[in-house]
């Protein structure tokens, strides 16, 4: 007798957590799709875009350019070696243009953006949540969803291939300096075969995936803001959360997206 | 020996202007003497406790009702439902002749643009300075940006922070935020003002003046209040003082030789008794809630003469 109901508690509980997990994603639904609703209808909140996209673009630039300067250097780094193998260097430029554009421009900047932007949009909103500073604006008439958290998802979709775009290109400058200087690769060499690598499949797959992973970052960024419970301790948990599950949501859309887009342009 | 609310020393003059109605939000035709706000029935619980209990009030039109209770009582609860912030779990909440317990928040947000809010801790948005704050409704209902200085500029006047314009909420003092916070309360001139324990957590001589800006808000503005408390000092503040528009001053209704400063319990039950002190035209009720209930609900000067122990408790943490 004690097994058993050991284990329809067990059960139940894992229940409880399943229903509390499957709630969370309905909730999360309804509010992007809340957020996306009201880009269709006034008022809009200019300004307010404009201050977070210079908060997202301009303020995660220096962290995107010396991540895609490593990045790009350590691509011809691990790949020279094996190109000097076949002695086919010259494919050095190949390699790193095509492995930034279609894959790692665009997952590591929604992994900078989101470690960087996901965690401030959470523990800001979490703290006017726990302040009650969005009760505040609802009780003005203002719609919080509209006021602060649409500018945000705009702003981070506009911002991200952006910041994607000069993540490929700094990376490449990146690869360009580590294989000049230990392959001796001329500059119209890396340059050109770089270029021309590239077809419209991986400018498209290059440029679609980070207004994806840009959607996915701030809506899972406002949603774990605006349901902040518990006080500052809340707030805390709602900043590590955001940025784990827009990491690892960018990551498994990331794969979804690069099936699709492959299956479309090959 | 109690001290209630002082009348400021100077001349205050100094009033809002009402506010021209073209910003498009819901127009508010009230009679005086109808209820404003009416609760019906109201049940509120979370998880497996029931906060409120089937609380049924009215507000009339120029009414204060001061909510009396301890903390957990749910009068946090109330105010909120008033302003239809959350919804209640059965009954209706009716504000101004429209339920907002059954309204959709799109419609809710127009209509608490005529509900003045203010929250216990005041709440300013602390990424913005203190005229943001309080020109916040008014830009939101995109109002000329010389109109908007011009009525930021009075409504701090009236709370007497006018010189607080560019400061940031970090800078202020826990009573100067509650002050800046009545000030976006009535900036907009609402009709109804919900005040949530405007004066938690402040000392008695800076409780003493937030009561003075709810009276002046009451007597200049004909404000119809609901205020959550736990300090019974502030019911007796509001029902015992009125702002005299012609000499621009708060005196006491009943002259007492002191000018009703300073006040003992026996001085008030002998006013109480002798049925002078009410103000007939903007009256002040006290609702006392205990166990998710309405314990008590009288004029104010009635909860002098209670025996009930649990209501002279309340009454012995004003001496």
């Amino acid at each position: 007798m004690p097994e058993s109901s050991a284990t329809s508690s067990l059960t139940a509980v894992l229940g409880d957590v399943l229903k509390r997990q499957v709630a969370a994603v309905q909730d999360y639904t309804l509010l992007t799709v809340q957020a996306l609703r009201c880009m269709f209808s006034p008022p809009y909140y200019f300004l307010d875009t404009l201050e977070q996209m210079d908060i997202i673009g301009v303020g995660s630039l220096p962290i995107i350019i010396v991540a895609g300067l490593s990045i790009g250097g350590v691509l011809v780094l691990q790949t020279a070696a094996q190109f000097q193998r076949f002695g086919e260097t010259a494919l050095t430029g190949d390699a790193v243009s095509l492995a930034l554009v279609r894959e790692l421009g665009p997952a590591v900047t929604a992994l900078l953006v989101s470690g960087r932007n996901a965690s401030g949009m959470a523990s800001e909103l979490g703290s006017m949540v726990v302040t009650e500073q969005v009760d505040a604006m609802r009780a003005l008439g203002t719609d919080p969803i509209r006021k602060l958290m649409m500018p945000r998802v705009i702003a981070t979709v506009l911002m991200v291939p952006l910041l994607t775009v000069v993540f490929d290109f700094v990376g490449l400058c990146g690869g360009f300096l580590v294989a000049y200087t230990t392959l001796r690769l001329g500059a119209v060499q890396f340059w050109t075969r770089a270029i021309n690598s590239l077809d419209i499949g991986d400018v498209v797959q290059g440029l679609t995936k980070p207004v994806a992973f840009g959607l996915i970052i701030a809506t899972v960024g406002c949603y774990c803001g605006l349901r902040v419970r518990g006080g500052t301790q809340g707030v805390g948990r709602a900043t590590t959360t955001a940025v784990v599950i827009s990491s690892v949501c960018a990551l498994v859309v990331d794969f979804f997206l690069s099936r699709l887009l492959l299956y479309l342009f090959q | 020996m109690t001290r209630d609310v002082p009348p400021p020393s100077q001349n205050i003059a100094n009033t809002l202007r009402p506010l021209p109605r073209e910003s498009g939000r819901r127009e508010i035709q009230s009679v005086p003497g109808e209820a404003l706000i009416s609760l019906r029935d109201i049940h509120v619980g979370f998880e497996d406790r029931e906060v409120l209990q089937g609380i049924s009030f009215d507000v009339a039109h120029g009414e204060t009702k001061v909510l009396l209770g301890e903390t957990g009582t749910g009068k946090t609860l109330i105010m909120k439902l008033a302003a239809g912030l959350i919804q209640p779990d059965s009954g209706h909440v009716l504000v101004m002749g429209h339920d907002v317990s059954e309204m959709p928040e799109r419609e809710l947000l127009n209509f608490r643009r005529s509900i003045g809010f203010v929250f216990q801790e005041g709440a300013l948005f602390d990424s913005m300075t203190v005229a943001d704050n309080v020109s916040f409704r008014l830009r939101e209902e995109a109002m000329d940006e010389t109109e908007i200085d011009e009525r930021v500029r009075e409504a701090l006047r009236f709370v007497e922070m006018e010189d607080a314009l560019e400061k940031f909420p970090a800078d202020l003092s826990g009573g100067m935020r509650r002050r800046v916070s009545i000030a976006r309360a009535l900036v907009d001139r609402p009709p109804v003002v919900l005040y949530d324990s405007p004066t938690a957590g402040l000392d008695p001589v800076t409780s003493q003046t937030i009561i003075t800006l709810i009276l002046r808000g009451r007597d200049l503005q004909d404000v119809t209040a609901l205020l959550a408390t736990h300090r019974v000092q502030d019911a007796f503040g509001l029902a015992n003082f009125c702002f005299d528009k012609s000499s621009g001053r708060v005196r006491a209704l009943v002259g007492n030789g002191s000018s009703g400063l300073a006040r003992s319990l026996a001085e008030r039950e002998e006013a109480a008794e002798s049925g002078k002190e009410r103000n007939e035209a903007r009256p002040t009720n006290v609702l006392v809630l205990r166990d998710g209930k309405i314990y008590f609900e009288a004029p104010a000067d009635e909860l002098l003469r209670t025996k009930d122990e649990y209501l002279k408790k309340f009454l012995a943490s004003a001496e």
